[in-house]
């Protein structure tokens, strides 16, 4: 419950944060709203030397319609994710897979930006964010770039980020109108999902998405392919655990999590109207 | 490094490790022993206090984070001449208690619920607890004890 | 002076009224034991065994020493001297059990992950939680055993001392094993049964804390801690460690929850006194959560055979149970006791004549178990209300008509049971019927029939548990036929001070059962006084020096009438003074509403107030009489009381993802007279959740290295307000004959109740499949997988 000592900066800007951890070395991490972080760090299974305090950056918390995409600030808390308006009327399923994160204390703090680049293949909003074809906009030494959210999840909370990378900018397409669905199973209402199923359909888009069936957040692309080829909820549904590699742990087999993931898939499917 | 909050009204400022959570800070400190520590991994709600007025785990802040806040713990609730907070109140009165332990950070996770949502359904108030464990009470009077208070407060 | 007006006529007793313990803890007043502050203490930090069986090669304490604020680093070795005796085991079922020696800090070897191999002392808590990670040692690892059928087959001896990991047999065969093994060779019906009581981390919100603080010059010792047993530790610390008894007070402040767990005698709160002792310094420590997994008892951990034979009517002849208990690495206070509490309830409420009973206790390379709610009840509950189940399904019964028919009937009480104890009172159809009528039984299966019939994949269970309670812990005499070491009495004082306010000291240790507002409603309405002018004194050995604390649900059976008989003593003595003063017979006095009025003459009288100044001054007492208004009583109950209820629930289960959903539990639990229906019933939602967080969600699960797997709160699921339903309990009240409040108690009955309900509707709802059984906790993973197997 004692991290390990560090030292610790505050960040003004993005670019003052990503000079920060250039010269603090590999063992430096950002520290945002700090609840993916400081669990670990508070049993010792993490224990950077530096953190660089970006939860003070102000301008990176926001919700804004960008024309053709909602532009949300990395540092935008959960709570404000869950009850913007703008999200709901653009982008409902990302409102509503925030609301299950955690719980309410943990959506007072924890920010999109720290959870995406956290990287947890268990958490809920990795999945959406790549079901929902989003884009991530990152601030290197260098300046900015862009990765497509199929393209940034590389490993077991692994990103594509660099060391000296911050995420900045999470840009979700306008779903307005879209049929959508979020569907999370566990065991016990704070907990990560022991499976989880994101679906989307909008024009001649499909997103689906598995959340906790892989070593990182997983499009279904397999159902993907089958949607648009004009497959039942049901036929669709059956290839969900196609390529994916589940672990098995206390709460689920490897079988079950195959098993739940047809199920979740299927009803996702079915509830959104995707197929 | 130099700290400086305000906790319940009162501005308090203290040299502390970069690595203090905002609950030790509280408890050591402020000397404000009123906020527990019933877990080691973001689970429980024991320790849940109010930043800004919205309920936190203050064992998932550090100190340094929380610098500048408004902090309100279970000790700034209740009035000066001793008046319960009506959610104090309604634990009390719906026997939403028993070794008192987990009540610190229920009530504050409690009173934020109610300023999100004032007026919950009973599942409405399950959930919006689920960050929060008690093993003595089997929730069903805290439950009770939070609609019993959304009815006073509204 | 007439006190008239104060005259508090309500009676208290039964009222609902609202705890008084509450202000305190709901403001945050309240001091648990990590909220006393001692400046300058020295902070404990334990570095624990990351294996579950391992030779300690070396120890290297040099990088912790370094570190600024470390003062020293104690191994086994090094502490060997400061103890006067091992750690305690108070429960010696059987004259040949083997309890190897166990001390604080390991000696030489290692038996659990968690069990203790460096004790760190330093100036502050962040210096002594540094130091852990910076202790080098070196194990031999050796093979861990943590499968109770693998341990009894010696293949791994965990302690050599012992030759073997069986500790003990006890058996228990009042008919003789022949008769009921003939029984059961003739019996027209007969089912066998194996159950496994998964290992449970009681999970206390409140993790232990200690405080140790010596008077250097004194020679006395103050130990805080977070205990259920202030009483029993101050002896066996004293024994243990060597301070004499009449030098050490310990001390339970707040305590946030025990279940059990803090009933017993810890390493760190005797590594906390000897390092007092020797740093002549106060030294404190708090657990962390996910330390507590292992270093803090865990419950229940038992394979349950259990076979009922019926006659050709369907009524229960026998019972024949054999138990494997888990011991754990170690013996703890009361561990080998736990299955033996339920040893005497495999029958249940049931009229059954026979029964046989076998014990055999295995150690493991594992946390000691030990009590934990209910502690051998809740066991032997679930294997008799299981199996019952289970007989009644092969005669193709209702369960509930099943249970009817073989209970014992309101008219059988007191009834004498095969075991030899009496069962004091009881209406067990009455409550059983009263249970299907609030929830609806009849509707309810119906329903399940009509699901049944269109095939819905939403299943419908119900599941129908009865049982009996043993608890007010206990008749001295027969806790000594069960080699337990204590009696099982309970002391009291009731102190009418000067200005007539009353100062009650019990015994009792109340960790929020409320006992400060019950003992208050009790002597209020022996007294006649407001219970604001009653202090409850308690759970600190120099205020209260007698006492046997709160576990088995024996505080108010037990310690709430000996208040009641020292009330009785303080009013004889009144009545003599009253009697002096107003110069009548005693016989003539009658005491209504805290006031001795002379019968027939009401100008004569004289209040308790008035007689409790009259006893201080000790200006007019009768001759040979002892000043001041108190009396001191200790006592002994007659039998042990008998609670006894009824709950059901009901499941939804969906076959698709095996997920569970309670969406109906009424209980009905009968605890006798009830001093405060409002703290019963919270006993009893807690307990229900706690027996259905059993059935559902909560497993110690242990690879086979021995490591805990589910030792955090992120993955021991502790469930919430969320993952639990609304509990709808209703009312039964048949009093205890054998005390004078005619109460039973009500701690653990929930819990007892709770966890076959649930399994028991989780079968009934898979009855369809063909499914018989399934393992607690029944995870949706288990329930799919059992579906699976059906289907293939």
């Amino acid at each position: 419950m004692i991290p390990a000592p560090f030292d610790y900066q505050r960040a003004g800007s993005a670019e003052e944060a990503v000079s920060l951890i250039a010269q603090a070395g590999d063992e430096a991490k950002f520290l945002a709203g700090g609840h993916s972080l400081l669990p670990l760090m508070k049993l010792r299974l993490a224990q950077p030397t530096m953190l660089i305090d970006i939860g003070r950056i102000a301008d990176l918390s926001y919700i804004r319609d960008a024309g053709d995409h909602i532009a949300i600030g990395a540092l935008t808390r959960h709570r404000d994710v869950e009850t913007s308006a703008l999200l709901h009327e653009h982008v409902g399923l990302l409102a509503h897979a925030a609301s299950f994160v955690g719980d309410p204390q943990v959506r007072h703090r924890g920010t999109i930006g720290g959870s995406i680049a956290h990287a947890d293949p268990a958490s809920d909003l990795p999945a959406t964010v790549l079901a929902l074809g989003g884009t991530l906009v990152v601030q290197g030494p260098n300046g900015q770039r862009e990765i497509a959210a199929t393209d940034f999840f590389k490993g077991f909370l692994e990103s594509d980020l660099a060391a000296d990378e911050m995420l900045t900018e999470i840009r979700i397409p306008k779903y307005t109108g879209a049929g959508w669905s979020f569907q999370k199973f566990n065991r016990r209402a704070q907990d990560w999902a022991i499976v989880g199923v994101a679906a989307i359909k909008h024009n001649g888009y499909v997103g689906v998405s598995l959340v906790n069936m892989d070593q990182v957040p997983l499009r279904a692309s397999a159902v993907e392919a089958a949607v648009s080829g004009g497959a039942s909820a049901a036929d669709a549904a059956a290839l969900a655990a196609e390529g994916a590699s589940p672990s098995s742990d206390l709460n689920a087999s490897v079988e079950y999590r195959q098993h739940l993931a047809r199920v979740l898939v299927r009803r996702a499917l079915t509830e959104s109207g995707v197929a | 490094m130099q700290v400086s909050v305000t906790v319940n009204g009162k501005a308090q400022s203290h040299d502390v490790e970069p690595r203090t959570l905002l609950v030790h800070f509280l408890r050591e400190s402020c000397a404000l022993t009123g906020t527990n520590v019933g877990c080691d991994t973001s689970s429980c709600g024991a320790c849940t206090i109010h930043i800004d007025g919205e309920s936190v785990k203050s064992c998932t802040v550090l100190a340094a984070q929380a610098d500048g806040a408004s902090i309100t713990t279970i000790e700034g609730l209740a009035a000066a001449d001793g008046t319960l907070h009506p959610m104090q109140q309604a634990f009390h009165e719906n026997h939403g208690l028993q070794c008192g332990y987990c009540t610190p950070g229920m009530v504050m996770a409690s009173i934020s619920l109610l300023d999100e949502n004032p007026h919950p359904t009973e599942q409405e108030v399950r959930i919006g607890l689920e960050g929060n464990l008690c093993r003595c009470t089997g929730y069903h009077n805290i439950v009770k004890s939070v609609l019993a208070a959304a009815g006073q407060m509204s | 002076m007439t006190m008239t007006e104060d005259v508090v006529a309500t009676p208290f007793i039964g009222s609902r009224r609202l705890r008084r313990e509450d202000p305190a803890l709901l403001t945050g007043e309240a001091k648990y034991t990590d909220d006393i502050p001692a400046v300058g203490a020295l902070h404990l930090a334990v570095l624990r065994s990351p294996h579950a069986h391992a030779r300690i090669v070396s120890i290297d304490v040099s990088g912790a020493l370094a570190i600024p604020g470390v003062v020293a680093a104690y191994t086994g070795e090094d502490l060997a001297s400061q103890w006067a005796a091992p750690m305690p085991c108070a429960w010696p079922v059987t004259a040949e059990m083997k309890n190897p020696a166990h001390y604080p800090i390991a000696m030489g070897k290692v038996a659990y992950v968690g069990d203790g191999v460096v004790a760190i002392v330093a100036t502050n808590h962040t210096a002594s939680r540094d130091a852990l990670d910076a202790i080098v040692v070196e194990y031999d690892v050796l093979p861990a055993v943590i499968d109770l059928e693998d341990a009894l087959s010696d293949r791994v001896v965990i302690h050599e001392s012992a030759g073997t990991n069986r500790s003990y047999i006890w058996e228990l065969h009042p008919q003789g094993k022949e008769t009921v093994d003939a029984i059961f060779a003739s019996a027209a019906h007969t089912v066998s049964e194996r159950y496994i009581q998964q290992r449970l981390i009681p999970a206390a919100m409140e993790p232990r804390a200690v405080l140790a603080m010596p008077q250097p010059f004194g020679g006395d010792f103050t130990l805080y801690t977070s205990t259920q047993v202030p009483h029993i530790l101050k002896i066996m610390a004293a024994i243990t460690v060597g301070i004499p008894e009449h030098l050490l007070r310990v001390v339970a402040p707040s305590v946030g929850g025990g279940f059990g767990s803090k009933l017993n005698v810890y390493a760190e709160e005797l590594l906390c006194l000897v390092l007092a002792r020797k740093h002549r310094c106060a030294v404190r420590w708090v657990e962390e959560r996910t330390e507590a997994a292992t270093s803090t008892i865990q419950g229940r951990g038992q394979i349950q055979n259990i076979e009922l034979a019926a006659d050709a009517n369907g009524k229960v002849q026998a019972v024949r149970v054999h138990i494997l208990g888990d011991m754990g690495a170690y013996l703890q206070l009361v561990t080998p006791g736990v299955p033996l509490l339920g040893a005497f309830l495999y029958a249940g409420v049931y009229d059954v004549p026979n029964m046989s009973f076998v014990c055999e206790s295995v150690f493991t390379t594992m946390t000691p178990t030990d009590a934990y709610r209910g502690a051998g009840r809740p066991e032997a509950t679930y294997a008799i209300e299981r199996a019952m189940d289970s007989l009644a399904a092969k005669l193709g019964e209702d369960p509930a008509e099943f249970r009817k028919k073989n209970m014992i009937q309101k008219d059988q009480f007191p009834y004498t049971a095969m075991t030899g104890l009496q069962y004091d009172s009881g209406d067990h159809v009455g409550v059983l019927e009263k249970a299907q009528e609030l929830v609806d039984y009849t509707g309810l299966r119906a329903e399940q029939a009509a699901r049944r019939a269109s095939g819905s994949k939403k299943h419908l269970g119900i599941g129908v548990s009865s049982y009996f309670e043993m608890c007010g812990l206990a008749p001295s005499r027969v806790l000594a036929s069960l080699n337990y070491s204590a009696g099982g009495w309970e002391a009291a004082t009731v102190r009418v001070l000067p200005t007539n306010k009353i100062q009650v000291v019990t015994g009792a240790t109340p960790h929020g059962q409320g006992h400060e507002t019950s003992w208050s409603m009790i002597v209020a309405d022996k007294l006649g006084v407001s219970p604001d002018d009653i202090d409850v004194l308690h759970s600190d050995t120099a205020l209260s020096p007698l006492g046997l604390d709160t576990y088995g649900s024996r505080s108010l059976a037990v310690g709430g009438i000996a208040i009641v008989m020292a009330c009785d003593k303080v009013i004889d003595k009144a009545r003599k003074i009253a009697a002096h003063q107003l110069e009548c017979s005693e016989d003539d006095l009658e005491f209504v509403n805290g006031t001795f009025s002379v019968r027939g003459s009401s100008d004569k009288s004289m209040p308790l107030a008035g007689i409790a100044f009259e006893a201080f001054t000790a200006h007019n007492l009768p001759d040979g009489m002892e000043p001041n208004l108190e009396a001191h009583t200790t006592y002994d109950p007659p039998n042990f009381s008998w609670p006894f209820g009824t709950h059901i629930c009901v499941v939804e289960i969906d076959e698709e993802t095996g997920f569970t959903e309670v969406i109906k539990y009424v209980a009905i639990d009968d605890c006798g007279n009830q001093i405060n229906p409002l703290i019963v019933e919270g006993q009893i939602h807690g307990g229900i959740v706690q027996g259905l967080a059993q059935a559902l969600f909560e497993e110690a699960t242990y690879d086979a290295e021995g490591n805990l797997k589910s030792g955090s709160f992120a993955d021991y699921l502790v469930p919430s307000a969320a993952d639990v339903p609304s509990l709808t309990l209703g009312h039964s009240v048949t009093p205890s004959p054998t005390n004078p409040l005619g109460v039973k108690g009500v701690g653990e009955a929930g819990t007892i109740g709770a966890a076959p309900a649930v399994i028991n509707a989780i079968v009934d709802a898979l009855s369809p499949f063909g499914i018989t059984d399934i393992t607690m906790p029944a995870t949706p993973n288990r329930v799919w997988s059992a579906i699976q197997n059906a289907h293939s």
